[in-house]
């Protein structure tokens, strides 16, 4: 059976595959956007608490993912076999560079714009909504975009423990040393993790401030 | 009359460790023992090095800072006395370059204060064409541009407009005018002269340059290190027998601009004026 008569005849499949890693994708980052970006701009004004959570993301980001996902197995309530395991490691993946990029986006400004804030009576919660987040939200979202991709290939992984996906066809075809069966989990992530850099990348140009 | 502001013996100072991170802190004065009254409607100009602490004087003022000895008192209340958001509502603030918010349009610049003050959009928008028209640009082709595109020029003079936005009765300027090419500067300078005696406001302006004090001020007050050595009208300035008065003085003798102006040549103007470095 050649490649091509594989990827025909299990289109299907290969799409139901597709579209269960694109759901897996979405519901992480969503959680992890919902996470990091209050959290960034909650710890521009606290010194202590920045480098603390910085620090606990960038651990979770130096875990080796099937390591992360191996540890969060045996954890009561959020581990185990499945999909909830999956979108807890990819979560926890995402955090950092969204939570660096927030942090980095909000403080990285101006000062002349922020003493002109201060100096017109801004309180700091008008600072922080009215300028400097609309100033950092390419910066963010250039940290979004590293750490879709970075989920879209590790969501990849996440079939090593029966989260679904296009990885099933991966490590299902290098059991059956099959390159049709490879390629079809293959190319479809590998083109899913383009095109989102791509839209991205074209949402972040639009949203950046001269 | 009660001065509108009152500076009352204040010195401001900063830590400073000498040594790196090992040895015994030690404070630096930037001000000390300042004691100063401002009377409503003055153009006072604050003339001084870099360093000398005018800025720091100026964000005393609206509590930017606040003195460690000494009180501030703006309008018979002690700045730390002050809510500092009320204070700064009442008071404008003019910056090099402006400080103008890069994703806000001119009128969103201008209509900043107004909009906290929550302002009717009726009113705002009447208040921004009144203030484009004062600082000289056409409200139609300015309003919605982004400061981005805008000359140097054009910033300040927003920045002027977004300062009286909400008609303060105070405003602080530091070296508004400093960024600007020669030419620019004196057209902005007469201008300004022009604006603020039409207004009435009372104007703290910080400068390092003795031909704009002169061209502005009601009174010029020279610092030196932090101490106010000089307080003069503008005339009656270079007569003070002072070191740091001759040292200001002596820039005027190199840089005839005054005259080179008269005879139009500007090609000199440009390369001999002063001020056009920044502090």
């Amino acid at each position: 059976m050649s490649r091509w008569q594989f990827f025909v005849t299990h289109r299907s499949d290969i799409l139901q595959a597709t579209l269960t890693h694109l759901t897996l994708v979405s519901i992480s980052m969503l959680i992890a956007i919902a996470i990091a970006v209050p959290l960034g701009m909650f710890i521009v004004q606290r010194p202590a608490l920045r480098s603390i959570a910085l620090g606990i993301a960038s651990i979770f980001q130096t875990i080796p993912s099937l390591a992360l996902f191996g540890f969060l197995i045996p954890i009561p309530f959020i581990g185990g076999i499945g999909t909830r395991t999956a979108i807890v490691a990819l979560v926890l993946y995402a955090l950092l560079p969204i939570l660096r990029n927030t942090y980095v986006g909000l403080t990285n400004i101006d000062p002349s714009i922020l003493q002109a804030a201060e100096a017109m009576g801004m309180t700091d919660s008008q600072i922080l909504l009215r300028v400097r987040l609309p100033l950092a939200l390419s910066v963010i979202l250039a940290g979004i975009r590293t750490a879709t991709i970075i989920t879209i290939g590790v969501a990849t992984i996440a079939a090593a423990i029966g989260a679904g996906g296009l990885g099933t066809f991966i490590f299902r075809g290098v059991a059956m040393v099959s390159d049709a069966v490879i390629l079809a989990g293959a190319i479809p992530a590998a083109l899913l993790a383009l095109i989102a850099d791509g839209l991205l990348a074209l949402l972040e140009r639009r949203l950046k401030v001269t | 009359m009660k001065p509108t502001i009152q500076f009352r013996d204040v010195t401001y100072s900063v830590n400073r460790n000498l040594s790196g991170t090992s040895g015994h802190p030690s404070t630096f004065d930037i001000v000390s023992a300042v004691s100063l009254e401002i009377h409503a409607g003055e153009t006072l100009v604050l003339l001084g090095r870099s360093g000398s602490g005018k800025t720091t004087l100026l964000k005393l003022i609206n509590r930017l800072l606040t003195p460690q000895k000494g009180a501030v008192i703006v309008q018979d209340r002690a700045t730390s006395e002050w809510d500092p958001i009320a204070l700064r509502r009442g008071i404008g603030y003019v910056i090099q370059e402006g400080g103008l918010f890069p994703h806000f349009t001119v009128a969103q610049n201008i209509s900043l204060v107004p909009t906290l003050e929550n302002w009717d959009s009726t009113r705002t928008r009447k208040r921004v064409q009144e203030l484009l028209e004062l600082v000289g640009l056409e409200p139609a082709q300015f309003a919605d541009r982004r400061p981005n595109q805008l000359s140097g020029g054009q910033r300040q003079r927003v920045g002027v407009a977004r300062a009286l936005a909400a008609d303060p009765p105070i405003l602080l300027m530091d070296e508004p005018f400093g960024a600007l090419d020669p030419v620019t500067r004196a057209e902005m300078q007469r201008e300004f002269a022009d604006i603020s005696r039409r207004l009435g406001k009372t104007i703290v302006f910080v400068t390092h340059d003795l031909r704009e004090a002169r061209r502005l001020a009601t009174r010029i007050v020279l610092l030196e290190s932090g101490r106010i050595v000089a307080s003069a009208k503008p005339d009656e300035f270079l007569q003070i027998d002072h070191p740091e008065v001759r040292a200001f003085a002596a820039t005027l003798d190199t840089t005839p601009v005054d005259q080179l102006q008269q005879t139009q040549t500007q090609s000199q103007q440009q390369s001999s004026a002063p001020g056009a470095t920044r502090s």
